[in-house]
């Protein structure tokens, strides 16, 4: 019979700590922040895959680590979301809950599976000023920090973190809270400790926009982007779109049918 | 909190599955009690205990669709609601009404809505307005159970394609029947107990490429001669201001008239009702 080797839950509990601290660590970093007009959300990331989107009117959900996970936390979170929101009312939808499940679920899988999620999400709610900003920030083992108008996650956040918390400004423009962003992940990662200089290529960003009614969440892209990294001021209507590309055109295709195209000619 | 949590706290799977962007299915798993159709209904025909939502119009213009509703809701003989609002948005670009059973027809609008944003939320991406249509026609198709004892509800559902087939216009028109067969129509539809007489109107007045301002006296027209002919329309309300809610959807989105301009409207129909009453 094979031995069975005894180990503490002190140790169970380190080793998966470390496991999931050394996944977060290799992906690229994110950082939340709110500015006179909103919250922005800033995240490094060069693929079409997001890691910043839309849950509810007024809340947005940013995560770092393993995709497919996150991904899953996501879902989970705009079904709930927009379940809560179907039985009560929209207004009833709050970041607070939503961090609540998040914690949850997330500190269940820490301690029930064998291997925990390797993400850390931040769960973002713009209100009417920036004091009314929530932002929380769930990391691996389901605990939950409410933090004060910025956070980063990633790899090196605490370097990040520092960088924020010493020219963080609730009052700055959308151009400033934006170069401050993106000064703040490039301020690791560089060669001999240099500083990069992040392009629009390089960089995710999407605004809760508090003036904004119904929906907030504008996500930032193209020629609104590249000209607020320039540092020059867009106008609220061109401040992105809402998160929904527009459909396919369509081709020649009875609609009423199934079938394909060709099966018609 | 809602429904189906297990006492961790944690998610249940089906929460956090790929399976679905739909969240009429995911409804259909975590809560089926919030989807119309899935109750247990008493034997019999029911028809009369609830208020009835009457007539609806839409009409294709050039640079969208116009549709409008009026404001009565009866139960029997009597005028359950005067001022019911059976037109809304179904998404940024599409329009929903409603006839029938109005308390199923507002819970049926409500999920549409919620489907429709739910799906942009996790695909990031918005459903072709083919597609918004056939969801719609499985949702009615859901009720049919219900339907048949009475609590029947169909809608009307018009919308702006942002991706039309060539030189398909981009203002369209679907209608419904009970089963969740639907069928897409060119220029106009109405729907409700005074939609014969509204079509009818609409027969002789409406003009392919009419703009969507025309469109919006011909639909308040078309409403006012519905409720001239049928009990169960309610016609423009001069003494209480309530006239009917009218919506466009075109290029800049869905947009509700709001009280000044449909006042402006509803009262150079009825002050043209007054010289000849046939219109």
């Amino acid at each position: 019979m094979a031995m069975q080797f005894y180990a503490s839950p002190e140790q169970v509990q380190r080793d998966r700590s470390e496991y999931a601290r050394k996944g977060i660590a290799r992906g690229r970093s994110a950082v939340v922040l709110t500015y006179e007009g909103g919250v922005l959300l800033v995240a490094e990331n060069i693929t079409t895959l997001r890691k910043i989107s839309e849950i509810y009117d007024k809340i947005a959900f940013a995560a770092v680590g393993r995709y497919n996970e996150f991904e899953a936390l996501r879902r989970g979170g705009v079904r709930m979301a927009d379940m809560v929101g179907l039985s009560y009312d929209r207004r009833d939808v709050t970041a607070r809950a939503l961090a609540n499940t998040y914690t949850q679920t997330l500190g269940a899988i820490f301690s029930e599976t064998q291997k925990p999620y390797e993400v850390e999400i931040c769960v973002a709610q713009v209100g009417a000023t920036p004091a009314a900003d929530e932002l929380y920030r769930i990391t691996y083992d389901g605990s939950v920090m409410d933090e004060p108008g910025f956070m980063a996650m990633g790899g090196q956040a605490e370097a990040i973190g520092n960088v924020l918390r010493d020219r963080h400004d609730p009052t700055a423009e959308l151009t400033v809270a934006l170069s401050l962003a993106s000064e703040a992940l490039g301020s690791i990662g560089g060669e001999n400790g240099q500083p990069r200089q992040l392009t629009d290529k390089q960089l995710e960003v999407a605004v809760l926009d508090r003036r904004r009614p119904g929906r907030a969440f504008r996500r930032l892209t193209g020629a609104a982007l590249t000209t607020l990294l320039g540092h020059e001021a867009v106008s609220d209507a061109d401040l992105g779109e809402v998160d929904a590309a527009p459909p396919a055109p369509a081709e020649g295709k009875p609609t009423e049918s199934a079938a394909s195209e060709d099966t018609e000619k | 909190m809602a429904t189906g949590f297990d006492p961790s706290g944690r998610l249940p799977d089906f929460f956090t599955s790929t399976s679905t962007s739909s969240f009429t299915q995911f409804l259909s798993q975590a809560a089926p009690e919030l989807l119309p159709g899935r109750r247990p209904l008493p034997p019999g025909l029911s028809a009369d205990i609830a208020p009835h939502g009457t007539t609806i119009v839409a009409i294709a213009t050039t640079d969208g669709v116009v549709m409008a509703g009026d404001r009565r809701a009866t139960m029997g003989n009597l005028i359950a609601s005067r001022d019911i609002r059976k037109v809304h948005p179904a998404d940024a670009y599409s329009l929903i009404g409603i006839a029938g059973t109005a308390g199923i027809g507002i819970e049926l609008i409500r999920l549409f809505q919620v489907e429709l944003e739910h799906y942009e939320k996790i695909e990031g991406a918005m459903l072709s307005l083919d597609g918004k249509a056939n969801r719609l026609a499985a949702m009615v198709r859901g009720n049919l159970g219900a339907a048949m004892q009475g609590l029947a509800v169909v809608p009307l559902f018009a919308g702006f394609d942002l991706a039309p087939a060539e030189g398909v216009r981009p203002g369209r028109i679907w209608s419904f029947d009970v089963a969740g067969g639907i069928y897409e129509e060119t220029g106009y539809e109405a729907i409700g107990s005074g939609s014969l007489f509204a079509k009818s109107a609409l027969k002789k007045r409406y003009r392919a490429g009419v703009s969507t301002e025309d469109a919006i006296t011909l639909a308040v027209e078309a409403l006012y001669d519905a409720a001239d002919d049928d009990t169960a329309t309610g016609g423009p309300d001069v003494i209480r201001k309530i006239y009917p809610v009218v919506m466009t959807a075109t290029a800049a989105g869905t947009h509700r008239l709001s009280d000044e301009e449909i006042t402006t409207v509803a009262e150079r129909v009825v002050a043209g009702r007054h010289e000849n009453p046939g219109g």
